[in-house]
Parts: C-alpha cells; sequence; structure tokens
C-alpha cells in the first residue's frame, strides 16, 4: 500500500509523475523512469514470478492433502490470495479516486493509478471468480450457487467493467478522470459489503480461515499456514508489478497522443516541402 | 433547490405531455415485455404454475427495463439543440436538476407501474393482495432506481456509446433494488405483508443512498457531460 500513500511531491518515479500533469509535454526532452525505479520494478517482478513459482511447488507437492476435502484443498493456496488481491485493487483504486477528487492532492496521476488499479482487479476477480467455481463443484456440487458473497462478487465484477467502459468515454483527460473518479467511488459501495456478506448472512461460503472475526481464531497451522501466507504475498507481488506497468503503460499512451500529433504534422510538412518543389 | 427541482420536474413533465414519448413508446414496450414473458413460461396460468410464482420477479424486471427507456428519454432531451449547455448556464443548482430531473421519471414510472400491476394481474392470474405494501414499495424502490439512473444517465449524456453503456452500468447498482422490491412484492401477493417490512427497509436504505449519490454527483458530472 505504500504507493497511495506517497505524497506527490516532484513525481513518483514508478507511477510516471515526472510528467507535469495536464500538460502533454509535447516536444519536452523524454524522460523516463529513474535506473534505480527501474531496478526496483524488475526485483519486483522477480519476487513475484519465484514466489509464485515458490506458492506452486509448496502448493502443488509439499503441502499435506487435508483431512476433509483431500487435494482439492490446494485451491486455498491461490483462491483465497486472488479474491485478497481483489480487495486490495479495489481498496487502492476507491482511495486514489478520492485523492483525485480532493482538490489539493489532484493529479492526473492518480486517475492513472486508479484506472491501472481497478484493470488488474478486474481480472483478479475473474480469477476469483473462476478459480472458486472449480472448487464449489466438487464440493457444494455445483459451479454456481446464489450465495450473497458469490453474488456480490459477481457484482463486483461487472461494476467494474462498467467503470472501465466509463474511462473509455473519449473526453478530455481531467473530465475523463473526474468523471471515472466518481463512477470508482459508486462502484465501492458493493466492496464491503461483498467482504461482509459471509458474516452477515451465515452461508455456503465459509468464514475466512485465518483470524476469523467470529471467534478469532486461526483454523490452519503448519506447512498448509504459511504456504497460505506466501501466496498472499506472491499475489500481492503480482498485483504491485501489474501496476506500476499498467502506470507506465498510461503515461507511454499519454505522450503517445501527445507527440504523435506533432509528428504527424512534422511529416505531413515535410511532404508538401518536398512535393512544392 | 426544492424550486429548481419543480421547474425542471414541471418542464420534463410537460415535454411528455405534449409528446407522449412515455405513453406511446415505453408503455406499449413493458407490456409486451410482459407478453413475452407469458409466451416463454407459459401458457399455464393460475395458482401452481410458473408465471404465477414468478409473477413479482418479471414485474420488476419489466420496470427495470422500462426505467432504462425512460432515463435514456429523459437525457435525450437534454442531448440536442444545446439543451444541455443551456442547463449548465441557467443557474439552477445541480442538486435540484437532478432531484427535478429524477421527480418526472419516478412520476411517470410509477403511473406505468400501476398499469404493469393490472397488466401481469391478468395476463398472469395474480391477485392483487397487500395493496399498501405493493404501492409503497414501488414508490421507494422507483425512487431508487431511477436516481442511480439518472446519475449514471448523465454520465453517458452526448457520448456517442449513450444507449449501450447506460445499462451495463446501471443493472449491477439496480439488482440490490430490484431484489428487495421482488421480495416485498412477493411477500404482498401471497398474502403476508409483515415478512416484506424488512425489505422495505432495504430499499429506503438503497433510495436514501443513491438519492443522496446523485445529489452530490450530479454537478461536477453535469460540468463535464
Amino acid at each position: 500500500m505504500s504507493i497511495t500513500s506517497t505524497r506527490p511531491a516532484s513525481g513518483h518515479p514508478l507511477l510516471g509523475g515526472e510528467r507535469s500533469d495536464g500538460q502533454r509535454g509535447v516536444g519536452s526532452a523524454p524522460v523516463g523512469p529513474t535506473k534505480r525505479a527501474r531496478v526496483a520494478v524488475r526485483a519486483v517482478g522477480v519476487a513475484a514470478v519465484a514466489s509464485v513459482a515458490a506458492d506452486l511447488v509448496l502448493g502443488l507437492w509439499v503441502t499435506p492433502p487435508d483431512e476433509f476435502m483431500g487435494n482439492l484443498v490446494r485451491l486455498l493456496y491461490i483462491h483465497p490470495a486472488l479474491a485478497w488481491v481483489m480487495y486490495i485493487a479495489y481498496g487502492v483504486s476507491f482511495l486514489s479516486s478520492l485523492l483525485y477528487l480532493w482538490p489539493r492532492t489532484r493529479a492526473l496521476r492518480w486517475d492513472r493509478l486508479a484506472g491501472a488499479s481497478s484493470e488488474v482487479g478486474v481480472v483478479f476477480t475473474g480469477l476469483t471468480l473462476v478459480t472458486g467455481s472449480i472448487w464449489g463443484r466438487p464440493t457444494w456440487g455445483a459451479w454456481w450457487t446464489w450465495d450473497p458473497l458469490l453474488t456480490t462478487t459477481a457484482l463486483l465484477f461487472v461494476l467494474y467493467l462498467g467503470y472501465l467502459a466509463v474511462r473509455r468515454i473519449p473526453a478530455e483527460p481531467e473530465a475523463r478522470a473526474r468523471r471515472s473518479a466518481i463512477a470508482a467511488l459508486v462502484a465501492f459501495v458493493d466492496v464491503p459489503i461483498a467482504y461482509f456478506s459471509v458474516l452477515w448472512w451465515r452461508s455456503l461460503h465459509q468464514t475466512p480461515t485465518v483470524d476469523n472475526p467470529i471467534n478469532g481464531k486461526t483454523a490452519i497451522h503448519g506447512s498448509m499456514a504459511w504456504t497460505l501466507l506466501l501466496s498472499f504475498v506472491a499475489f500481492s507481488l503480482v498485483y504491485l508489478w501489474l501496476v506500476v506497468h499498467r502506470c507506465r503503460l498510461a503515461v507511454l499512451a499519454e505522450r503517445e497522443e501527445g507527440e504523435g500529433l506533432v509528428l504527424a504534422i512534422e511529416q505531413r510538412r515535410a511532404e508538401a516541402d518536398g512535393g512544392g518543389r | 433547490m426544492w424550486r429548481d427541482a419543480l421547474l425542471v420536474a414541471g418542464k420534463d413533465l410537460r415535454i411528455e405531455a405534449r409528446s407522449k414519448v412515455a405513453v406511446g413508446q415505453v408503455a406499449p414496450f413493458a407490456v409486451v415485455v410482459l407478453v413475452l414473458f407469458g409466451l416463454a413460461l407459459g401458457p399455464a396460468v393460475g395458482p401452481g404454475s410458473v408465471l404465477h410464482a414468478a409473477t413479482a420477479g418479471l414485474f420488476w424486471v419489466t420496470v427495470l427495463l422500462a426505467t432504462v427507456l425512460a432515463v435514456q428519454r429523459s437525457f435525450s432531451l437534454e442531448a440536442s439543440d444545446g439543451a444541455s449547455d443551456g442547463l449548465r448556464m441557467s443557474g439552477l443548482d445541480p442538486a435540484g436538476i437532478f432531484v427535478g430531473k429524477a421527480a418526472a421519471v419516478s412520476a411517470e414510472l410509477v403511473s406505468l407501474e400501476v398499469l404493469l400491476a393490472l397488466v401481469s394481474s391478468i395476463l398472469y392470474g395474480r391477485h392483487l393482495a397487500g395493496v399498501a405494501l405493493l404501492l409503497a414499495s414501488a414508490v421507494v424502490a422507483t425512487v431508487g432506481l431511477v436516481a442511480v439512473g439518472t446519475t449514471y444517465g448523465v454520465v453517458s449524456i452526448g457520448s456517442r456509446q449513450r444507449e449501450t453503456l447506460l445499462p451495463l452500468l446501471f443493472f449491477p447498482m439496480a439488482a440490490p433494488v430490484v431484489l428487495a422490491a421482488t421480495k416485498c412484492w412477493e411477500a404482498a401477493l401471497a398474502g403476508t405483508p409483515g415478512r416484506g417490512t424488512g425489505w422495505l427497509d432495504v430499499l429506503a436504505v438503497f433510495a436514501v443512498a443513491y438519492v443522496a449519490i446523485g445529489a452530490v454527483a450530479f454537478g461536477p458530472l453535469l460540468e463535464d457531460a
């Protein structure tokens, strides 16, 4: 969560904040991330890949099968972590949308971060639904049930797809950012409902395994607990890596939009000069 | 704010009275949807049939579809001839404009719902019991639906993807309202209105929340539209 708490001073190297906001930066000197930032991002990427690999090895071979669920328990090392990242992603999107709407912190980098985080969040929501469905078939006997948690998570998926569609309505960057930020705040209403639904309605889906708010206990031990913990770290790193790259992509796309026009005009002029002789 | 709301609502209702788009297009469309549900799930009607059991749900899905059309109509009024610029420069309170437009659409939809309730009662052979709860939940649910619809309506105003975008944004937000309204109606139609009052509270919470969000967000959204 260190990204959101970074105060936008002169620009955060990872979020592409070098470009002053609102300006297209046409013709300015090419600025990329500093060398240290590049190394840091690469390190996060390597750590993400390595920890996911370790999670797979531990989850598939090292940990024992479960007393009740047998080998099905191995989904435990993906599914909760995916859902966790989904909540992180929507939380970051909510906070950065707030930061954009707050006049004193208004900067387009928050809009980019909100967009990137929501996009990654939608992917992880989809993966959560798919892995949950695969888990539900053998344990509950159905690919899908109208359980409150499942229903609210499916709603989250479409709500944020709608948010991404709002982002794609062509408009001026500031207008688009403000409108998207409001849409992100509205869509976030469903997130706490989804999260607390297992506690509010005692339903088919189980309550949290780790630090259960009902009895404060953790119902998992030994290598299984460590692997579960590792999966949370691993997928959080994947999230961080994807979001950083998505933000940089957004910066590059904005730059291309601005400089591409200048370039096209120059080429056209050169053509006209050549033909006029 | 309330005076502005009355002005805007009066304007929209006068336009409707003269153009008769809701009466001439939205209402017949909704009736056609009810008939199509009958064709899909019928022909058996009366107690024990699928249509009889599903009346409340079918009614509210139909209302949802009609709401999309009504909201689109409400904003297509502002889309042409620079009307949205006029609205922005009129000096009216944005929250007032929001309440006014939502109130006009709600008024149209509540009268449409009375018609649809009668038609579905006839088509699906379901006796309309618990009229007080039916009416109360219909009004509260309509306010919630229209408030969120109007908020998103202004997002999609002036965009070329307007027609396809509004349902995508609107339906997920409308889902809890439709669920609660259906539960209310099921309880009322089954003759046990006591079981529906909890859902009526849920409807009220969503209506208040959506109206508050819309009133706050409408100003900035209208500026950007």
